[in-house]
């Protein structure tokens, strides 16, 4: 059944357009820092920015900042709140559990397709980054980590997979709110508009001060913390904080997708 | 084959389905009637587990549902409200999708059943448009191919002429006869008295969630005992027949008895001109409309104000 939805997920065209459009924006801001060769001061801008003029190596991972914040969990609700209201609003719902595929099944599956989905489009996002930046900005043999130490390029392609792994495991906790909310609804729309209230809601707390007690169980909170892979040594502490956070989202929110559509009346 | 015991669906305060006992014995084609809106969809869905039941037992194949579906729905095909298809695929992707999803269907020969199924249902020149493209009828064609594509035991069928022409709507029926006759049992539920009528074993008529009907067709259908005379000499007739007179339509007559030659003979001898004898029949129509006593019940009357001591609306239990 997962391998199913997973091909299901790789037919549909509109998989393809969401990751070519989560790859403009970080092409555009290539072209644009080449053209004009003005980068973003260091400590300013989406990370990685300042230094990617000296090595092109690095844009993979400017690249995935700039669509981190927004772009990314945004094609992930879209993707994950359509998952089961998407089936029941083309009336195919029925006839998957008819079939029959068992409701836990099918969610497990769900959530498995909407995985592979991100971790396709961070890899996508990734290697064309990696071919941009490379061919507009040039290599270096070695570049500077965030602590100021020189990193070689094997290190450099080691992290970038270890960031690769946690960015896609960082949007689990958006992709299980929009997969809940898609067990509640058989709208697509709200479903995925309802994951993206959390996902701001969860942005705004972060930046309010009177918030500081809940910052810890923001499920953006540790988002960022990629760029700690990057330092000299490794920081693991916010990373293994973030993977553990994000399991915790998923554990509470599939387990209410779970109850919820397993004991649900089907009637679309 | 199906066999429910008080089965009872409520949502929220309306009770949908209301105590209903069904019997579909095996090689019935099971006719499933009543109105919009009389609890029929919501029926084949709990047969099929896919809304759970308030109260009462549902057996299929044999086995409780919803609890032994993995081993109940293989073997059953259905068509519930309609057909459902990912729009952006072809009719072919479609089914190859849906038959790799769950079990009881072989990858080895699924090309082969694919285009089986196809030209069973009609579709067998369908080329790879998506199913977007499709019109009504042809998506139903679909629906039906999905059902029918690993050769089920049982047929549960919602509704499956919908959006078809004539022609088409014969075709199902052959295909569906042709499948009866192969050994398929088949519930069909449909408000169409026709289609019911031309082709099923057994009915069941529902009304309001209560099932107030369930025989076979034959029976029900059965010549009650009379006959009909047609004639333009109607007073005549009437004069010469009276007291075996049941009733007069118009220039029809009921008359008592089956001896439908005898009959002929009497008439004729006195000069009185026959358009049409023969043996009278309730048909199926006179038979729903006469158990069904509530009317359709898309019709909403206005409703007269309750008296304050009573409350505003009572269901009767299951029975």
């Amino acid at each position: 059944m997962i391998a199913v939805e997973i091909r299901k997920m790789l037919r549909r065209p509109r998989t393809w357009v969401t990751i070519l459009m989560l790859n403009a924006l970080p092409t555009l801001i290539a072209v644009l820092l080449a053209l004009t060769d003005i980068g973003p001061r260091p400590g300013e801008g989406p990370v990685f920015l300042s230094s990617v003029l000296s090595n092109g190596t690095l844009f993979p991972l400017a690249a995935l900042a700039v669509i981190l914040p927004l772009f990314l969990p945004v094609a992930v609700a879209v993707i994950a709140g359509d998952s089961i209201a998407g089936e029941a609003q083309s009336g195919t719902l029925r006839y998957l559990l008819v079939r029959p595929v068992g409701r836990t099944r099918l969610l497990v599956a769900k959530l498995a397709s909407i995985f592979v989905f991100v971790l396709l489009a961070v890899v996508v996002v990734a290697a064309i980054g990696y071919v941009v930046g490379v061919n507009l900005f040039g290599t270096a043999s070695v570049a500077a980590s965030v602590s100021g130490t020189t990193l070689t390029n094997e290190q450099i392609a080691v992290r970038t997979a270890l960031a690769i792994g946690y960015i896609t495991l960082s949007m689990l906790g958006v992709a299980a709110m929009a997969l809940f909310l898609s067990t509640l609804t058989d709208s697509p729309l709200a479903a995925t508009l309802g994951a993206l209230a959390f996902l701001i809601a969860s942005s705004l707390l972060f930046t309010l001060d009177a918030a500081d007690a809940l910052s810890p169980y923001l499920p953006t909170r540790y988002w960022l913390a990629f760029a700690d892979l990057f330092r000299d040594p490794i920081q693991w502490r916010d990373i293994t904080r973030g993977i553990a956070l994000q399991g915790v989202y998923v554990g509470v929110l599939l387990s209410a997708a779970w109850a919820n559509f397993t004991t649900k009346d089907i009637t679309s | 084959m199906i066999r429910t015991s008080g089965l009872t669906k409520s949502f929220g305060q309306i009770l949908a389905v209301d105590g209903i006992d069904l019997d579909v014995r095996e090689g019935d084609i099971y006719g499933f009637l009543g109105a919009n809106g009389s609890g029929k969809t919501t029926t084949v869905r709990m047969l099929l587990g896919l809304v759970l039941a308030s109260s009462g037992e549902i057996e299929v194949l044999g086995k409780r549902m919803p609890k032994q579906a993995k081993i109940v729905l293989p073997r059953v095909g259905a068509l519930v409200e309609g057909p459902g298809a990912y729009p952006h695929l072809s009719g072919r992707r479609n089914l190859a999708l849906s038959d790799a999803a769950g079990v009881g269907g072989s990858r080895s020969d699924r090309t082969v059943r694919i285009d089986a199924v196809l030209d069973q249902v009609g579709l067998a020149g369908v080329d790879n448009r998506p199913v977007k493209a499709y019109s009504l009828g042809m998506r139903q064609r679909l629906g039906l191919a999905s059902a029918l594509l690993r050769k089920p035991e049982l047929l549960i069928l919602d509704e499956p002429t919908n959006g078809l022409d004539p022609q088409g709507i014969r075709e199902i029926r052959d295909l569906l006869l042709a499948l009866h006759a192969g050994g398929t049992t088949v519930f069909l539920s449909s408000h169409l008295l026709a289609e019911v009528e031309q082709l099923c074993t057994r009915v069941g008529v529902l009304d309001r969630g209560r099932l107030v009907l369930q025989d076979q067709l034959d029976i029900l259908t059965a010549p009650t005992g009379n006959s009909v005379v047609r004639t333009p000499d109607v007073d005549r007739a009437h004069a010469l027949l009276d007291g075996r007179v049941l009733g007069k339509d118009g220039d029809r007559l009921t008359v008592a008895g089956t001896d439908a030659a005898t009959l002929n003979v009497l008439l004729v001898r006195e000069g009185i001109r026959v358009s049409e004898l023969g043996p009278d029949r309730r048909t199926l129509e006179q038979v729903v409309l006469e158990a069904a006593t509530n009317s359709g019940s898309d019709r909403i009357p206005a409703v007269t104000p309750s008296r304050p001591d009573q409350p505003a609306a009572t269901f009767g239990v299951s029975g």
